[in-house]
């Protein structure tokens, strides 16, 4: 016990004297909680969009007025035909075309049908899709608004028109934050506990004080318990700072759920990310190695963790990657713990994974940290 | 008479780069004895170390340090032994007294315990004893080294090239403490590649390219050596050594700081004055010279 508490002394002083690492620990849940949810919107705003009005009705300067009123679109001068309209699209100038023709107004009268085009720039995939589904639910809003004007109430009624309105369940005004924060909280714990074990077991080496460990009477478990719990606890600070300054001081976001299930999850998850850690860093001589080794890692682990793209639209094999990546169920656990407000029952599977990575990683790393250095 | 560390047969062969760091290493080293490990880097003294302090596997042979196998009893061992690694491995960035503090813990005991064995060396840097490990000078660095392989008093204790890279008045100071230790009843190993050290040890073995040449103490590999060495000193030393290295008779000649050192086969050293004068060497001086270690082991080692 003595042993393993000298351990933990050196172990902060040697934090506390790193003034960058001490920095960094404070700093990056404040600034990287406060700034990437906000970058990472994928609201869509300000989406060009050009009008190539052959009818000039009043008719069609109504829908272009209710168009822009929507707030998502810029109007762009595109010209009057549907050719200069295409070559704006390939200079890069529009997003979305959309042409009204001629009749349009004539023939809503008469016919009661009229058709109108979208033409979307592709380049930027997500632009163009979301863009034409804005563009798309207003025309069919103005479409209802049509049918109550052109057609007698009575027959609008048996016309058997089918209505959809959608509520969001657990984030009413679908906004990004409260999808996104817990999803980067759970994020910079990663990288915390990943980066720094592994650094920081690899630094001894490189300097060589490993050495006299090694020659000491000390136990490995004593080694490795030193060497988790610091970061354990550094990992918890973090967590808290930005759950409890950043989520819900900036954000106003606070958990559904119970705040012991959140932290009893954090504390399974963090033993699990700091085995792997030491188990990487077992394979590194120098920190810039180990950094090299741990970035590899943590790319996939944060491109395929669900945090930004959803796991169910992964190819299968995708799919089986982030199934073993840790991070997905931690991103996971959090968001219905925060947002739904589940409870253990409804995340125990996912509780389970985490103890079995836990166990599984550690032994590794154990079975790889040999006293005796071949 | 007893032993503290002895060596059977040790072999160790590293795959990469293929060397063979270590061949059927024998020795002993008598309890309560200074015993030097002389040879140029690269030799496999490191080697040796890492064996004897567990750290390290042999391929071959076994091992015994204060009457316990280095593998089956690694345990017990640790407690024993005391290991300055040739390279600075303390924490820079602890001070001086926190390291120390540190590694008397991990052997599970206080500075206070073990003070009588460092004190004298210990005093030296108690007065940064709040500086960084980092921000000492070589000199001190090493001193710290010592005072914390040496603080859980242990029985046998190995220190690799402890004077590298440390300036001459250092040296002296250093092997002073060495001798301080020994008195209080510690055995050590040292390991260096300085002749002029070899002579300060009880006992020494010769090592080089993982092979042992000669073990004995320094006087009698001195008494050994077994013809006559002369030195040869003039003003123009190039040309002298390649000029003497012409002579019939060389047994062998090898420049030595200011002077070329030189055994011959047979005949007088008179006729290699006389050949020498006719080269072009007037000036040229030749005396008898007891030899010093380094003769020993530039012999040993053509």
């Amino acid at each position: 016990m003595r042993v393993l508490l000298a351990l933990l002394k050196k172990e902060f002083r040697q934090i506390r004297r790193n003034r960058v690492l001490a920095m960094m620990i404070v700093m990056l849940p404040v600034i990287q909680l406060t700034i990437l949810p906000l970058a990472a919107d994928y609201e869509l705003k300000h989406i060009k969009l050009g009008i190539i009005d052959d009818d000039h009705s009043t008719l069609s300067q109504e829908l272009t007025n209710k168009i822009m009123s929507s707030g998502y679109f810029n109007l762009v001068d595109v010209g009057q035909s549907y050719t200069q309209g295409l070559e704006q699209i390939e200079r890069d100038k529009v997003d979305l075309l959309l042409e009204i023709p001629s009749q349009f107004s004539q023939n809503l009268h008469k016919k009661g049908t009229e058709s109108l085009s979208i033409s979307a720039n592709a380049i930027n995939g997500v632009k163009a899709n979301v863009g034409s589904v804005y563009l798309t639910q207003i025309l069919q809003s103005y479409n209802v608004e049509m049918l109550h004007k052109l057609i007698p109430e009575t027959m609008y009624a048996n016309s058997g028109a089918i209505l959809t309105s959608s509520r969001y369940l657990f984030n009413d005004n679908l906004k990004y934050p409260p999808f996104m924060v817990p999803g980067i909280l759970a994020l910079l714990v990663t990288m915390i506990g990943g980066y720094m074990s592994s650094l920081n077991v690899v630094k001894e080496k490189e300097m060589g004080t490993i050495e006299q460990i090694n020659v000491s009477p000390i136990k490995k478990y004593q080694f490795i318990l030193g060497k988790l719990i610091p970061f354990l606890i550094i990992g918890f600070v973090v967590f808290s700072i930005g759950l409890f300054i950043v989520a819900r001081g900036v954000y106003g976001i606070v958990p559904r759920g119970s705040y012991l299930l959140i932290y009893s999850y954090l504390f399974i998850y963090l033993i699990a990310i700091l085995g792997f850690g030491l188990l990487l860093s077992s394979f590194a001589e120098t920190q810039q190695q180990s950094m090299s080794i741990t970035f590899f890692f943590m790319m996939i682990f944060i491109l395929m963790s669900g945090l930004f793209t959803p796991i169910q639209s992964m190819p299968e094999w995708a799919q089986w990657i982030a199934a073993f990546n840790p991070v997905t169920y931690f991103i996971k656990v959090m968001r219905m713990v925060v947002l739904k407000g589940s409870t253990f029952m409804d995340i125990r599977r996912y509780y389970l994974i985490m103890v079995a990575f836990g166990i599984v990683l550690n032994t590794l790393a154990i079975w790889r940290y040999k006293k005796t250095i071949d | 008479m007893n032993y503290d560390i002895e060596v059977d047969n040790i072999s160790k062969q590293f795959v990469k780069p293929d060397v063979q760091a270590l061949e059927d290493i024998n020795f002993n080293v008598k309890t309560g004895s200074l015993f030097g490990l002389i040879g140029a880097d690269g030799a496999g003294k490191t080697t040796l170390f890492r064996i004897l302090t567990t750290l390290l596997l042999a391929d071959n042979g076994s091992a015994k340090v204060h009457g316990r196998d280095v593998v089956k009893d690694f345990k017990i061992l640790r407690s024993l032994i005391g290991y300055m690694p040739g390279r600075f491995s303390l924490y820079t960035d602890l001070s001086v007294e926190e390291n120390l503090q540190f590694f008397a813990t991990l052997h599970k005991t206080t500075i206070e315990a073990g003070y009588h064995l460092i004190k004298d060396i210990y005093r030296q840097i108690e007065p940064f004893k709040n500086r960084r490990a980092g921000q000492l000078s070589g000199g001190m660095k090493q001193k710290l080294a010592l005072s914390c392989a040496l603080i859980h008093q242990p029985k046998v204790l190995f220190l690799d090239e402890p004077t590298t890279g440390v300036d001459a008045v250092s040296r002296k100071e250093f092997w002073n403490m060495l001798k301080n230790i020994k008195n209080q009843g510690v055995t050590i190993l040292v390991s260096t590649p300085y002749m002029d050290e070899a002579v300060l040890c009880d006992e020494i073995a010769l090592i080089q390219n993982g092979k042992i040449l000669s073990i004995a103490p320094p006087s009698t590999i001195i008494a050994q050596f077994p013809d006559v060495l002369y030195s040869v000193s003039g003003s123009q030393i190039g040309k002298l050594l390649e000029d003497v290295s012409k002579f019939q008779d060389i047994k062998s000649c090898f420049s030595f700081g200011d002077t070329i050192h030189v055994t011959l086969n047979q005949g007088d050293i008179k006729g290699l004055q006389k050949e020498l004068i006719q080269r072009g060497h007037p000036e040229v001086v030749i005396d008898t010279i007891v030899p010093t270690i380094e003769d020993c082991f530039i012999r040993l080692m053509q």
